[in-house]
């Protein structure tokens, strides 16, 4: 291995078809000294180079569907090739050259297959020469946002929130239907369908396949912000299924965070949802008990919260405020999450902050379950009466009558300031909502506890 | 998967009197800038030649301190990075891209780091607090 990367850095300034470098592997390969790439590692170049090269392609043929197909053809061609070869100095750049003359070859051929259907003569040859240089200049205009247009395009509005999660990942994050239908606990034929329906979707709309400019911009990226946050909190909250946290759909979105970061280092938003993600994920192995049961915050073994996670999303909060952005929706709920990450005892969280932070969160996002957090943020730093104000307040609206929390926060409001048999019948009703089994016992304790 | 990717010395390195060429930087700055964008970069930095470092060496209840530079070159570190990526795969899959560092042959060398999985539940929370405290006071200046 070590051989072949020495090569490899050598022959930077080589053309890549250069019969040295070929002779020089050929040597390597005939001593056996560790010109064989293994598949791993090709795979791990895939990974790096699968979305912009559809990215690219996308933004050439016009067409996603087509653009992946093109993609797997060159991945399976490098495959066979690097096999023996070792991957070349600039991969990137090789794979988007054979597929481009895979895509040439495809126009032509279809212009081929049309002709004879319409059986129209001569005239057509031109334009497919034509069509044919435009796919040879497109794919040479090396513009590098091919990754953030297809990010832009799997998170297009017009397409359903559902199959944007299922789009991206499969696109960006370079996941298989196999592995999507087992992070949304769906069937593989049900997330097939979604995207092939998507992607028809998004071939219909003419689309450009670029980073939209201007007004369109802001209304576009809030979509892809928010599906970004969808996989997360897919791996996250584990709405269903066996396990509570999927670390592993966590870690793609996160990485799409990152990823967004750099490719847009301008806009604080972005920084928000990646803060918030990353100091959430800081928790993820403290959420879990030993028996696979949910751990909620106050009780987590804080010793288990990832530091690294949590520095890293302080940077990028820091970043998001920097940039003017301290009051957008998801540099908020960071900033709230940071609040909970820099207690190092449950007793010496921040509440009066978190209170006010939560004040300023439902002025952004107006939603009945921040109203109902920010009830119970006051009620611990002004004490239980005024949390019961405030969730009163809440109750009077319909939207949450049956929503487990409220009655489960309004019970502790009331065991707090004392008045038992009040919190009593609280907790039950709580309990009856529930569908969640942990919950539930957790609830009918507190009952329980009441009676005594 | 979180590494550190250390760049290891050469005898050019440690002269330390050459600098590296406006064409090395460029390369390097676009290949920092991938890794950037790829959204595994957290970190980095070139170090002084070992001629600038120091060591202290224990034996027992003694310290000696040793002036650089240190003999075993092939041994030392230039520079570094710290990258978080899925595996070791994709760590040598994007070590393999970086521009020669160095202008004669060198080599890069990636070590993971121990991750909180690693340690489970053997890390208290006395252990967290005084790494924590640790940390703080790093930051703090």
């Amino acid at each position: 291995m070590r051989n072949s990367c020495a090569i490899g850095w050598k022959s930077v300034e080589l053309n890549q078809h250069s019969p040295t470098v070929v002779l020089i592997r050929t040597f390597f390969d005939k001593t056996g000294v560790a010109s064989q790439e293994t598949h791993q590692a090709i795979e791990a170049v895939f990974r790096i180079e699968r979305a912009r090269l559809i990215g690219g392609l996308a933004r050439t043929v016009r067409n996603v569907d087509l653009a992946e197909e093109l993609a797997q053809d060159a991945l399976l061609i490098a495959l066979s090739a690097w096999q023996k070869t070792g991957v070349p100095n600039n991969p990137g750049a090789w794979l988007r050259a054979v597929a481009k003359r895979r895509a040439i070859d495809r126009i032509r051929r279809d212009k081929m297959r049309e002709r004879k259907h319409a059986e129209i003569a001569r005239d057509l040859g031109g334009e497919c020469a034509s069509a044919a240089e435009d796919i040879e200049v497109a794919m040479d205009d090396d513009l590098g946002d091919e990754l953030l247009g297809l990010i832009f395009t799997a998170c297009h509005p017009i397409i359903s929130r559902d199959a944007r999660a299922a789009l991206t990942l499969r696109l960006v994050g370079g996941l298989t239907i196999d592995e999507i239908a087992r992070a949304f606990l769906c069937s593989e034929t049900t997330i097939a369908q979604r995207i092939v329906r998507a992607k028809k979707t998004l071939g219909n709309a003419g689309l450009a396949f670029e980073v939209p400019r201007g007004a369109e911009r802001a209304g576009r990226l809030t979509s892809v912000l928010e599906i970004i946050y969808l996989v997360f909190n897919e791996g996250y909250a584990a709405t269903a299924g066996e396990c509570l946290v999927r670390p592993s759909l966590c870690a793609e979105a996160q990485r799409l965070g990152r990823i967004l970061a750099g490719l847009m280092p301008e806009d604080s938003e972005v920084f928000g949802l990646l803060a918030l993600m990353e100091i959430q994920a800081s928790r993820l192995s403290a959420r879990t008990g030993s028996d696979g049961s949910f751990v909620p915050l106050p009780e987590q073994n804080r010793a288990r919260w990832d530091q690294f996670l949590i520095r890293r999303g302080f940077a990028a909060l820091a970043r998001a405020e920097a940039l003017g952005g301290a009051d957008g929706p998801y540099a908020l709920q960071a900033a709230l999450a940071a609040c909970h990450a820099q207690a190092r005892k449950a007793e010496e969280t921040d509440w009066l902050r978190i209170s006010e932070l939560y004040d300023r969160l439902r002025e952004v996002v107006p939603s009945s379950v921040v109203d109902l957090n920010r009830a119970v943020a006051h009620s611990m730093a002004f004490g239980p009466e005024a949390g019961l104000k405030l969730i009163d307040e809440i109750a009077e609206g319909t939207s949450l009558r049956s929503y487990a929390p409220l009655p489960a926060a309004k019970g502790d409001f009331l065991f707090r300031a004392g008045r038992l048999q009040e919190a009593k019948a609280q907790f039950e009703t709580a309990a009856r909502l529930t569908r969640n089994e942990g919950e539930q016992s957790f609830l009918l304790a507190r009952a329980a506890a009441c009676a005594m | 998967m979180r590494a550190i990717v250390f760049v290891k010395a050469t005898e050019d390195s440690e002269r330390g009197d050459s600098l590296p060429t406006t064409e090395m930087l460029e390369a390097m700055g676009k290949y920092n800038e991938e890794l950037v964008n790829a959204g595994i970069m957290v970190g980095g930095d070139g170090l002084k030649p070992s001629s600038f470092g120091k060591r202290v060496a224990f034996d027992g209840a003694s310290r000696t301190v040793i002036d650089g530079p240190f003999a075993e070159t092939r041994e030392l570190v230039a520079g570094f990075w710290l990258w978080d990526v899925k595996d070791m795969d994709e760590a040598i899959a994007w070590a393999k891209r970086c521009p020669n560092p160095m202008p004669g042959p060198s080599e890069l060398e990636i070590r993971p780091i121990f991750e909180l999985e690693d340690f489970g539940e053997n890390v208290t929370p006395e252990i967290a607090e005084l790494e924590e405290q640790l940390r703080d006071r790093l930051e703090e200046r």
